[in-house]
């Protein structure tokens, strides 16, 4: 994959699968630090600590429809190669929670890519999940939570013309606003 | 401050959402599903899934659910989308691009027609 937020997107689809009713994803770009941290948080079914262990080997896999899963070993592979670290931590029954990092100015960190279109598609994707999206630069925050969002629309979908201009907006005027404060400090 | 703000937006969203609702007559529901398990998203089911959401907005189309789903075991032929129109069989489509997804809604989801030339049957 050419783009961290398709990684973003392919974690993200496994907590939906393992039927999580919150999702957190949590991105932080810390400059001083040299750091960027991705965290996906879920409250799904979780695995036990034999899968957890094996969740790296990318002829594991829970699916029944092919019989390799590359998704994790991917990112994993993605992030050693950036002098960065990948951990996975489940419980059953309690969630499962991805952390991954990279040294941000790795030559062969790819790049965030096109990370609002993983936020929509994850939001009008999977409405009855919660979704929780942080985004930092270096301690400038964009969060956008979908269940205020649910409740005032009271009814009306997400896929609703009128409500897309709306998210789409949000998403790209919340992330345009953090990268512009960043601009400014950074001479 | 901010917050409120924009929650204050979201009432007229669906004030205005509702209203346009009530005039234009439903044409009947119609599902939308994109592929996007690790095998749709490295073909670029996520582009795919982008077309649907500009097409839907841009064109006003309403009543319109898009969901996505998972590796359906035909990762050669993703991206995948597929098209349930009302009552109608579901449609399965292989080797969505962005265009080929505007198509299918502009011809399938709107007008009806099933798009043959990239239909897969399974």
């Amino acid at each position: 994959m050419k783009e961290l937020s398709l990684h973003i997107l392919d974690i993200a689809e496994n907590s939906v699968r393992a039927d999580a009713k919150t999702i957190t994803i949590d991105i932080e770009e810390n400059s001083q630090k040299n750091l960027l941290t991705i965290e996906i948080k879920d409250n799904g079914k979780g695995m036990d600590a034999e899968m957890v262990t094996q969740i790296t080997d990318p002829f594991i896999t829970s699916r029944t429809t092919r019989k390799v899963g590359l998704g994790i070993p991917f990112l994993k592979a993605a992030a050693e190669a950036c002098n960065g670290h990948f951990s996975i931590q489940s419980t059953p029954c309690v969630g499962t929670s991805v952390e991954t990092s990279f040294e941000l100015d790795h030559i062969d960190r790819m790049p965030m890519g096109d990370i609002q279109s993983t936020f929509l598609n994850l939001l009008v994707g999977y409405p009855d999940v919660h979704w929780i999206f942080r985004y930092g630069i270096d301690g400038k925050k964009f969060t956008l939570d979908s269940e205020p969002i649910r409740e005032s629309l009271d009814g009306i979908p997400f896929s609703d013309p009128i409500v897309l201009r709306y998210l789409k907006n949000e998403i790209n005027n919340g992330m345009q606003k953090i990268k512009n404060i960043h601009k400014q400090e950074t001479p | 401050m901010n917050k409120i703000k924009s929650l204050d937006d979201l009432k007229r969203v669906r004030e205005e959402a509702l209203e346009k609702r009530s005039k234009t007559t439903t044409t009947g529901k119609a599902q939308v599903i994109v592929g996007m398990g690790t095998c749709g998203i490295a073909a670029g089911a996520r582009e795919t899934m982008k077309a649907v959401l500009d097409f839907i907005e841009a064109e006003n189309m309403e009543g319109i659910i898009v969901t996505q789903t998972g590796c359906i075991g035909l990762c050669e032929q993703e991206p995948i989308l597929q098209v349930v129109r009302g009552e109608e069989e579901k449609v399965t489509y292989g080797k969505v691009t962005p265009e080929i997804a505007k198509r299918i809604l502009k011809e399938h989801v709107s007008g009806g027609e099933i798009v043959k030339e990239f239909m897969i049957t399974l």
